[in-house]
């Protein structure tokens, strides 16, 4: 099957999706008002409170929540064929992410502006909130641990991106420069930057850094894992203009430009789906495609991650109430895309079906290894560039997006742990240095606990992060449920989501829990126990929560 | 007759340049947008520390440097009222200057 045709479909099932489904939303369930005052305008402080042009936070909101995730998790989902991914991130971005996303900013802006957590406490319950902060933790410590594997893997694998990649860190210091002592104006300073990035992707084949295999007994995974953390630590301790604003603002950039060549390339080269549209002879220990599909792509489809955005500092900038519709749909589409060019890359990006094969040879194998081989396949053959530099390209885009998810990660983590010193009086805790220790001391557990000594096998942890993730939205959609529910508005359009993920990452676990259990992984059996023990609360919650206010929204009746 | 090609540059320049501002509004709109909470707040942090160096004396701590920061108090009056709030003093702390 032509690629094309199967980009196309998507591509127009998202549109009617926005176009259709959300106008629908917008107008008889959420019911957003144009003239409704929203926190940007009544708190306006000039500080976290700005109204901000649409476009521009639209720009933010995608950004922000679009990274490495909506890649690594369709390129290990291909496994099972390229049809059910296909399926779940097309009809996931309609019917789950789209409707959550504007959800929570719809949900915060009626709220003061509220975080989803100060939101969970205030609309379900004290010890909802509990359990969100518990989940929150949980889920930040899984993305900076995955995402430090996923990039020493990168690194491993591709030799010739560790120039660029790194070299963008400095681009970036220069650049937060630039623009802090006003050298240069900020278009030009843009085009130096992405110049710049594209020179050192351009040279980066040609000095190609290979970790040894083995230093001092340590594998050379588990150097770049450690090198990755001090970075991140740094990174995260120092002011945000001088490197992660810098950084991410290029990383945006980069996001717009992969996702134009790469789709660009896939038009010019109109390859062939060569994986099977559903693949039935899946490698030995593949776990059940039901209900692993829905938690081994989680952004993409639904997370939620966005809610945090969402209801952190978009809704604090929208301008209009009308506006969240664009912001929050059209940014779960925006995600949608990417996820579906990551589908495309490692499903049409070979020769031949055996090529295909050999990348995915058990289940967390290929990955975005096969969406850096595939991809490059495809702008190699598409646009004619060298294959070298275009695996570059993509492993530079696939690491710099997980590269400024940890940053970002492990400075919310030292947030949490600084709040822990607070409640708990806790002196040394409150300290900057301390609690960034401490969260790099607990990524690092969880980075060498799952995937042993070398840290590479980390990525059996994606589905556990998965189904974390999914626990956030649900949450994030319990909050959005009963708030319909006390409007007496129709609530089934959040409910069903609602209870598909939650019965989805309960299985998921369950099945997980098996499979830990059978391979004598202790360390990730009593994690799957934690998670899974937050899950049945969400659902009892959930439950509980939704009777509440339905017994109360009938008293009111008489 | 020989003004027109000029005019059509020069309204051409101006619509170039009207589009460069354009870029420029949103390319920094594009940059600030999401750490414009932090930097202000990590700034506000800054100012605070320094408002409670020009207004220590009147507190009741010693400052040796308080024939200097004198001077400042009444350019920092504007900001008086916001400091004194967000410090958790629901009115004005001094006895002789009351903002509120």
């Amino acid at each position: 099957m032509s690629a094309i045709i199967v980009l196309l479909i998507g591509l127009a099932a998202m549109a009617a999706g926005y176009f259709v489904y959300s106008k629908f939303i917008a107008e008889k369930i959420y019911r957003l008002d144009p003239d409704f005052k929203t926190p940007a305008h009544e708190f306006e402080d000039g500080v976290d409170y700005v109204p901000t042009n649409r476009f521009v936070l639209w720009g933010h909101h995608f950004t922000s929540v679009a990274g490495a995730a909506p890649i690594v998790g369709p390129a290990i989902a291909v496994i099972w064929g390229w049809l059910p991914a296909f399926l779940w991130v097309v009809l996931g971005t309609i019917f789950f992410a789209g409707i959550h996303d504007a959800g929570a900013i719809w949900a915060s802006v009626r709220n003061r502006a509220k975080s989803v957590g100060a939101l969970t406490g205030d609309v379900v319950g004290k010890r909802a909130r509990s359990i969100f902060m518990i989940v929150i933790f949980l889920v930040l410590l899984m993305v900076n641990a995955v995402f430090a594997v996923v990039i020493s893997g990168l690194m491993m694998n591709f030799s010739s991106a560790v120039v660029p990649v790194w070299g963008a860190i400095l681009v970036a210091l220069v650049i937060g420069q630039l623009i802090y002592r006003r050298v240069l104006s900020l278009p030009m300073v843009s085009i130096l930057g992405v110049v710049a990035l594209y020179a050192l992707i351009g040279i980066g084949p040609s000095v190609p850094i290979q970790m040894p295999a083995e230093v001092g007994g340590m594998s050379g995974n588990a150097i770049w894992i450690l090198i990755l953390f001090g970075y991140a630590a740094i990174a995260s301790l120092l002011p945000v203009w001088m490197l992660l604003q810098p950084r991410d603002y290029i990383n945006g950039l980069q996001l717009f430009i992969g996702l134009i060549v790469l789709y660009g390339a896939i038009v010019l080269l109109n390859p062939t789906m060569v994986a099977p549209m559903v693949n039935g002879n899946v490698p030995e220990g593949t776990p059940s495609l039901l209900p692993l599909l829905f938690v081994t792509i989680a952004c993409g489809a639904i997370s939620g991650f966005h809610g945090l955005v969402a209801s952190g500092t978009t809704s604090k900038q929208l301008n209009k109430e009308t506006d969240a519709r664009f912001v929050g749909y059209f940014g779960a589409v925006g995600e949608g895309m990417l996820a579906l060019a990551a589908i495309l890359a490692a499903t049409a990006g070979f020769a031949s079906f055996a090529d295909w094969e050999a990348m995915y040879t058990a289940f967390g194998q290929g990955g975005v290894n096969a969406f850096v081989e595939g991809g490059a396949f495809i702008i190699h053959n598409g646009l004619g560039l060298p294959e070298a530099t275009a695996a570059t390209l993509l492993t530079v885009m696939a690491a710099l997006f997980a590269g400024t998810t940890m940053d970002t990660g492990l400075r919310l983590q030292r947030y949490i742990f600084q709040e822990w010193g607070e409640i708990y009086n806790q002196q040394w805790m409150k300290k900057p240095a301390a609690a960034t220790l401490l969260a790099v001391g607990s990524c690092l557990v969880l980075a060498f606990g799952a995937g042993g000594a070398d840290g590479s096998g980390g990525l059996i942890i994606w589905p556990l992060f998965g189904t974390t993730n999914q626990l956030l939205a649900g949450l994030t959609l319990l909050v959005i449920t009963v708030m319909l529910v006390r409007l007496k508005r129709p609530m089934w359009f959040t409910l069903a989501p609602l209870c598909f993920l939650l019965v989805m990452t309960i299985l998921a676990l369950l099945i997980q829990l098996r499979s830990f259990w059978e391979q004598g992984n202790m360390f990730l059996l009593v994690l799957d126990i934690v998670v899974l023990i937050a899950a049945i609360m969400v659902a009892m919650e959930c439950a509980s929560a939704l009777k509440r206010s339905r017994a109360e929204m009938a008293r009111q009746e008489p | 007759m020989q003004d027109e090609p000029h005019n059509g540059q020069a309204s051409r320049r101006e619509k170039l340049r009207a589009w460069l501002d354009q870029a420029r509004y949103f390319t920094e709109e594009v940059y600030s947008a999401r750490y414009r909470g932090a930097i202000a707040r990590a700034r506000r942090d800054e100012d605070d520390l320094f408002m409670l160096l020009v207004f220590s004396e009147m507190m009741g701590l010693q400052n040796p440097a308080a024939y200097y920061t004198l001077e400042l108090q009444p350019l920092l009056l504007e900001r008086f009222h916001d400091w004194h709030q967000r410090m958790g003093m629901e009115h004005s702390p001094l006895d002789h200057f009351r903002c509120c």
